[in-house]
This record gives structure tokens, sequence and C-alpha cells, in this order.
């Protein structure tokens, strides 16, 4: 099939970026989306012009590197599917695609399609987290953990950090993400003794962050590759409110 | 060159317990005067950087990626194994041991091997306490399923998913001890040399792969835990980025580099559709346990699937295997599967493919699901004593960047495992054992050694970008990964080995003259990052050649065909090849030098793997 792109071109953070239209033809319907950026790419290189600059890495879905938004939806148009494993045969021949990077105050881009998503490690580093120091844990079966809640846990910490759920959020909000993390926690007992004080400080690093808040559109679980359900923004805004009735017991040094 | 394994002395089951007491210990408050480098965040890297910072010494943990999170390990499927017997089957830790040894075909060390899997346990428990949400039974307790290799069910899991929730709980071990402080951290930072400071490891050079600049870094100690190599066949099962540039600089500085030759292919994988294509994804190898695998009986039957009759499909695997049919092992199903593509029975578009047979993907998808193998993961790596200390003083090598657990064969459910093995249990205390009986010289940026490093990388960077040739770095990596893939892949024989050395050196020199490599160096480039690995995994290939070439016998995934049975399999030849090799540089255009560590077995009594 014979694709035109128009594709995001941006020389750094400090550059002005704009649409750039390339023509790519010959595309086959079974490759996938970054192999068609990866043939797109060899011809521009071949023509002397610089490639386009994308973030992907294990192309199975998983790491959570690649993630563009195409023709305005954040992965592209099949849903619970990463841009590494969108397939072209989900375009047809003739089709105009416009491909953007993830747009939000806290993810500036760095080049073209690549942005910085530094700010989703600093949620975690506030307290996305048991303090479980190496060697001190007792045996993995010392405590029981009721199936269904462990599988719960599984479902929210089944995310991979891809930041889809900011991209298609209209305030660039980052609840989805944050909520995964500290729901799977509090599902757990392990989480337990830094649950009031661990929703506090991922909160408080998130709206540092400059991410927007949760008006509840949803479009984060509909864009959302491994389908992280809203579920979490509840529990983590039932832990929010328990925890603003509870001591703070957060050393200084816990905010980033 | 020596190679002191630093064994230690006593029965296997109190060597660790003796050595832990034997090694020197830092002082607490000493602790922090300390500084150690950790290249790559993946299970390896992010777990002992955690771990050494928790102790209180000074860690810079750098990554190529965007984030430690993103490591390959996460995308390790099956699970993780530990000798916990939660299952009452018979497990116990000698038998992991033994397992693992098997396995590995008598190629790895007995030491390393039992310490590996007495420290099994601990690391369930420690991913448990990080609130890793393992799959459980209806009582509560962890569940456990049975994989490759084992008699026993001792592998655990999450999901489809262990690698990713294994790493995400290092990950996020690591990122506490960020925002504590106590971790530096340099995402999309890529090291591009060691510096060695009187004989020892004492830093690194890093390009910021955003701004392009060129750095120094400083230390106690650097550990490199940046993966395997396998990308040298261009289609792995690898992420795009893994690359074997950070153990290659090691190894030109003088860090032996073992058993290269080693690289094991998974059968199971989804077979290449087009030119275009970058990777190969596996599937779970579970499938094949309810699978037939099977091509058409004639050459060139091109109809589809479903349309082949009964008596005209070859079920190979069963035909050629009648006892193990379709669950024989990794090594012995992958070479078969090349074997009838090489015939001309492949299947599929580009007619390198099988078919399997799964009666669940025909009732889904109405058709049979086509597989072929792809290397996933390399038993090769730098060499390392039982310290993980390699032959360069104050350089230590961790996870699958090493070479020392799996032999020439690594069992499903192993690399997990001793990733975290060797980050949360083995360096954290190996190391505090270096910096304690070691004396160091206050060292600066601006020393010779550092000066030279950063020269040398900035001039390998202009020369690069200079080159201005009419061929693309992917399509050099391409035609590199076919030479290895047809000559240095599944099976390997003399004649083909030879072959490639003289291809590769060709293509090397092509590479230098006719790349071209767009941008400039102090911008994110993603061209210029690709061509510094593509010309490394153009030395590594040959290296493995090398070693391959050497290793005349057969033994785990390296089979030589000289040195096979009638049915195929691999025929070790342990009176001349019981030992680990262990690869010199020796300089630019001279041969490297190949030197051994004799392997003992008091514990394991050599024999010939059977799955009949």
């Amino acid at each position: 099939m014979n694709l035109t792109l128009h594709v995001w071109r941006q020389k750094d953070a400090k550059s002005k970026g704009q649409f750039v239209k390339y023509e790519a033809p010959d595309i086959s319907e079974d490759m996938s989306f970054l192999e068609m950026l990866d043939v797109v790419n060899e011809r521009l290189i071949l023509q002397g012009d610089e490639p386009l600059a994308f973030d992907h890495d294990c192309r199975e879905g998983i790491c959570g590197t690649c993630g563009v938004v195409i023709n305005g939806r954040a992965h592209g148009p099949r849903d619970r599917t990463t841009v590494c494993q969108l397939h072209m045969r989900s375009f047809k021949d003739g089709d105009h695609v416009w491909i953007e990077p993830w747009r939000a105050k806290a993810f500036p881009v760095l080049r073209d399609l690549v942005v910085d998503r530094g700010a989703l490690d600093r949620i975690i580093a506030a307290g996305g987290f048991v303090s479980a120091r190496s060697g001190s844990a007792p045996d993995g079966n010392a405590i029981p953990i009721p199936k269904e809640k462990a599988d719960l846990a599984m479902d929210a910490a089944s995310c991979i950090g891809c930041g889809a759920c900011v991209a298609a959020c209209p305030n660039a909000s980052a609840m989805l993400f944050t909520s995964a993390k500290v729901a799977q926690l509090s599902l757990l007992p392990q989480g337990q003794p830094e649950r009031h004080m661990r929703v506090k400080s991922m909160v408080q690093q998130m709206d540092a962050e400059a991410f927007g808040n949760c008006t509840n559109h949803g479009e984060c679980e509909a864009v959302c590759p491994k389908a992280v359900s809203v579920d979490n923004i509840a529990r983590l805004n039932r832990d929010y409110i328990m925890s603003s009735i509870v001591a703070d017991r957060r050393p200084e040094a816990t905010a980033v | 060159m020596e190679l002191n394994a630093k064994i230690p002395s006593g029965p296997i089951e109190s060597k660790w317990a003796k050595h832990r007491f034997d090694m020197k210990l830092v002082n607490p408050a000493n602790k922090r005067k300390y500084d150690v480098i950790m290249v790559g965040a993946g299970l390896a890297g992010a777990s002992g950087a955690a771990s050494l910072a928790e102790l209180g010494y000074n860690v810079k943990c750098f990554c190529y990626q965007d984030s430690p999170r993103r490591a390959h390990s996460i995308a390790a499927q099956g699970g993780i194994n530990a000798a916990k017997n939660y299952q009452n089957d018979g497990d116990s830790v000698f038998r992991l041991f033994y397992d693992t040894v098997k396995g590995g075909d008598y190629r790895s060390r007995e030491a390393n091997v039992y310490r590996l899997a007495e420290v099994s346990g601990n690391i369930i428990d420690q991913c448990v306490a990080q609130g890793v949400p393992f799959a459980r039974e209806y009582g509560g307790l962890l569940d456990n399923r049975s994989f490759g290799g084992a008699q026993v069910s001792r592998t655990f899991y999450a999901r489809g998913q262990t690698g990713q929730q294994l790493l995400l709980g290092a990950y996020q071990t690591l990122e506490r001890q960020i925002g504590m402080g106590q971790v530096q951290m340099f995402s999309r930072h890529e090291m591009l040399d060691v510096i060695l400071i009187d004989g020892r490891a004492r830093g690194i050079v890093v390009r910021d792969m955003v701004s392009g600049e060129i750095q120094v870094h400083l230390a106690n100690a650097v550990v490199l835990a940046t993966g395997g190599y396998g990308n040298v066949f261009f289609l792995a099962t690898y992420a795009k980025g893994a690359n074997g540039t950070a153990i290659w600089r090691a190894y030109k500085k003088g860090a032996a580099f073992s058993n290269p030759c080693f690289t094991q292919i998974h059968p199971t994988c989804i077979p290449v559709s087009g030119e275009y294509q970058s990777k190969l994804t596996l599937m779970s190898e579970s499938l094949r346990n309810d699978g037939r695998i099977w091509v058409p009986k004639a050459v060139g039957d091109k109809r589809p699937a479903g349309e082949i009759p009964e008596d005209e499909r070859d079920y190979y695997l069963e035909r050629i295997y009648p006892s193990f049919g379709n669950l024989a092992p990794r090594d012995v199903s992958s070479r078969a599967a090349k074997r009838v593509v090489d015939e001309g029975r492949g299947v599929g578009p580009t007619e390198v493919g099988v078919y399997l047979d799964f009666a669940d993907a025909i009732d889904r998808l109405g058709e049979d699901m086509r597989i072929y193998p792809a290397t996933h993961y390399t038993m090769g790596g730098l060499w390392v004593d039982y310290n993980l200390e390699s032959t360069i003083p104050g350089l230590f090598v961790a996870g699958e960047a090493n070479f020392s657990d799996h032999g020439a064969n690594r069992l499903g459910a192993s690399a997990l495992m001793q990733g975290l093995a060797d980050g949360y249990f083995v360096i954290p205390y190996t190391i505090g054992n270096y910096l304690a009986s070691t004396k160091f010289d206050p060292v600066r940026e601006d020393h010779a050694e550092a000066i030279a490093a950063v020269n040398a990388v900035e001039a390998r960077i202009r020369r690069l970008l200079s080159l201005g040739g009419k061929r693309t770095v992917m399509d050099f990596h391409r035609e590199l990964g076919n030479i290895m893939w047809e000559y240095c892949g599944m099976a390997r024989n003399r004649g083909g080995l030879e072959t490639a050395l003289q291809k590769l050196p060709a293509l090397r020199e092509e590479f230098w003259e006719n790349a071209v490599v767009p941008g400039a160096a102090s911008e994110l480039n993603q061209s210029l990052e690709y061509a510094g690995r593509v010309a490394d995994f153009l030395e590594i290939g040959e290296l493995m050649c090398l070693d391959a070439l050497e290793r005349e016998e057969s033994c785990g995934a390296h089979l030589r065909e000289e040195f096979q049975t009638d049915e195929g399999e691999a025929l070790r030849d342990d009176e001349n090849f019981a030992h680990v090799a262990a690869w010199e540089y020796t300089g630019e255009d001279s041969k490297p030098k190949r030197h051994i560590e004799p392997l003992e077995y008091e514990y394991v009594a050599l024999a010939t793997r059977s799955y009949k």
C-alpha cells in the first residue's frame, strides 16, 4: 500500500516543531507500524535526510518504550495494542497518517517523536514501592494472600508505564499510572505499613510534575494497551481520603 | 593472563557460607566513602544497584533506556526457578544445582551454580516482600508450574509477565534509593568505554544520548550488568537496543570473554515475514506441549495448511525422535526445524518457518500457527571468578553479561533467577570484600587514562559520522545477522565457520568505508548510537565464530556437525573440552589468545544427556 505520512519533526526540546509530509510507498500490510517507520528511515538516510527519531525497544508490547499519537489516538487505532504491536493491515492504501509525540506539559519533547517521561519515574521514587531491604524478607509463604486480591494486584501491576494515559487525557493527568501502582500495593498485605504515606507522596509528586487532575473522562483506560482499569483511580481516591484523616508520618525527605 | 576462579575450599554446601565469613567487611560508617558504578538496570543491574545503596555505598546507575523500568528482563514470560520445595515433590537446593549443571551440559562451574541454587529461595522471599504479585492458589499460598529440564515444579510466575513483575519490583527498590539520593540515575546514557587506572577499573566513559555530551564517571568499582549480545544475529528476541558494547569495550581493555559461541536458540518464535522484519518474538514454549510440529512432505508445496491432507504432512519431530516427539529439547527441535527448511520444505511467505498444529489456535484463528527458532539468550559473556569479578580488578560482571552459571545451555526460568541472585545476594558481598581489601589512590577526571579514553571515544564517533558511504547501518547489521545465522547459528561446521571468518572481516572493512551515519555528535542521534553498536557486533561475531571453530565438540547449544550422534545429539568431548574458553584481546590486527579454565565435576558426575 502507499501512504502519506505527516510526522511531527522537532530538533530538540528548545526548538519549535512542525508537521512534515513524507510519502511512504510500497508498505506491506504485514509490517508493524515501527517497521514501517524503519523502512521510511532507511529511505531518508539514503536520500541524505535526517531519519525520524522515535522511541522503541522490546517491540513486543511489554517494555513501554514506544508510543506515538496516530491520527489523534494514542498508540493508534487498535484497542489494547502498543504501537510496536500495531500492524499496517490496520491502514489502507492512500491513507494519510498523522504521527505526533505524546503531548503533555510533563513530557517535554526531546526530538521528533521522543519525549522525556522521567516524571513517571519520579512519581515511583516518591513512594511507589515497599521498603523491603535485600536480605530482610520473611518466607514467601509466611503471609497467605487471597487469590482474588493477588489477581487484582496483578491487573494493576500490568501497567507498562508508556504514558499513553497521559497523552489521551484532556487534562494530561497521570492518575491512571499513579493509581495503578497505589492500588497494586494497597491490595497486598506487604503494602499496608506504608499505605497512607505512599498515596500522599505519590499524589504530591504527580502534582509537582505538572500533570493535570483527573476529571473522570476515562480516555486513559480506553487507550491503555494493558487495559488497566479506572477502578484503580477509585482505589487511589479512597486511600487518599483515608490518608488525610490519619497522622502524616512522612519524613521530610520523602518528597523529591 | 591468569584465570583464578577463586573457588572457596570445603564441601560445596558450605562454600558460600564460608566465603561470606572469610570476606572482608566495610565498616557501616565507611561505606559512604566508596562509589560504585552500575552499568545496566535490568534484573541484575537494578537489584545490584539498589542493594549496594541500601548498604550505604554511593551508587551511580546507567542505562541506555529512557527509564530503568524498560530493560529487556521485562520481556521474560515464563517464570523464575527456586528450590523452595513448596510442592512437596522432592525438590532441594542440590536438585536445582544438579539440574542446572546437567542442563548446561557440564560446561558451567559447579561452585557458582550451587550458590545460585542456594540463594534461589531468598529471591522469591525478597520479591514477595516487595509486593510482586506472584500467582497464588486459592489458599493464598504461592503457585508453581513445571518447566523444561526438571522433573519437579519449582517455577514461580506472575501470569505470562514474570520478568516484568520481577523487574518492576527491582526497579521500585531502585527508585526508592534514587528518591533518597543514595543512587544517582543516568537514563539515556550509554557506556562507551571503561577507564583503567593502575590496572584497576576506576570509571567509565558515557555518552549522554540526549545532548551528546561525553562524560567521565569515576568510582572505586564498576559493575557491568548489560545483558547479552544476541542481537549480533540481527533478528533475535532481544530488545532492539540491547547491545554488546559495554562488555566488548571491557574485553578490549583486558577482560577475558568466555565461551562466546554459546548462544541459545529458542524453538518457538513467530517466524520472519519479510526483509523489513526488525525482531522476533517468542511464543510461550508451553504451546509446544499441546501442539504437533510439521511441514509438507513435498518440497515446494505451496498450498495453505488447511488444504494439505494428513498423509502429506511430515510430523518430523515425531518421526525422527519417536520417544520425545514434539517435546524434544530446545536445541534438538530448533535444529530439526532448520534442517527441514534447508531442504526447501519451509512454510509461509518467506518459506522460513514450520507449522505448529495447535488445536486451540485452529479453533480461534482457523489456521495453523507458523513458528521458527530464534536467538534469545547468550550463555557466553565476560569471564568472572567466584566473586563475579572479571580479569580486570575492580570490574564485576552480573547477569547475562557474565558467563558463569548456565554452561552451554540455559534451562527455562533460570535467567531471572541468575540475574536477581547476582544483584541481590552476590555482588553486595563480593564488592564489599574488594573495597575492603584494596587501597585506593584518589583519582581525578583529568587523569591521563581518563583523557585517553575520552579521546578514543570521541575519535570513534567522529569517524562514524564522517563515513558518508552508501549503505545503511541496518543493512550491514542484516548481512551480519545472515552470516551469523547461516554459519554460527543452530548448527556449525568447520567449513562454514571458516567461510564466516573470511566474510566478517570483509564486511567490517566495508562498514568502515561504506556505511552512512547521518546527524551530528552533539544531539539526540539514534543513527549514531546504532552505528556504534553494530560496529561492535561486527567484531563480536568474529570472536563467536573463532570460539565455535576451536571448540571441536558439541555441547548444549553448540552443535558442531562433525561431532554428533546418529540421532543428531551433541557429542561432548570431555577429555579435551571440559573447560571454559576465555579469550584475551591482543590488539586490532592480531588473533585473540585462547586461555582455558579447566572444569572439575566433583558433585555431578559427567554423563551424556539423554532425551530417550
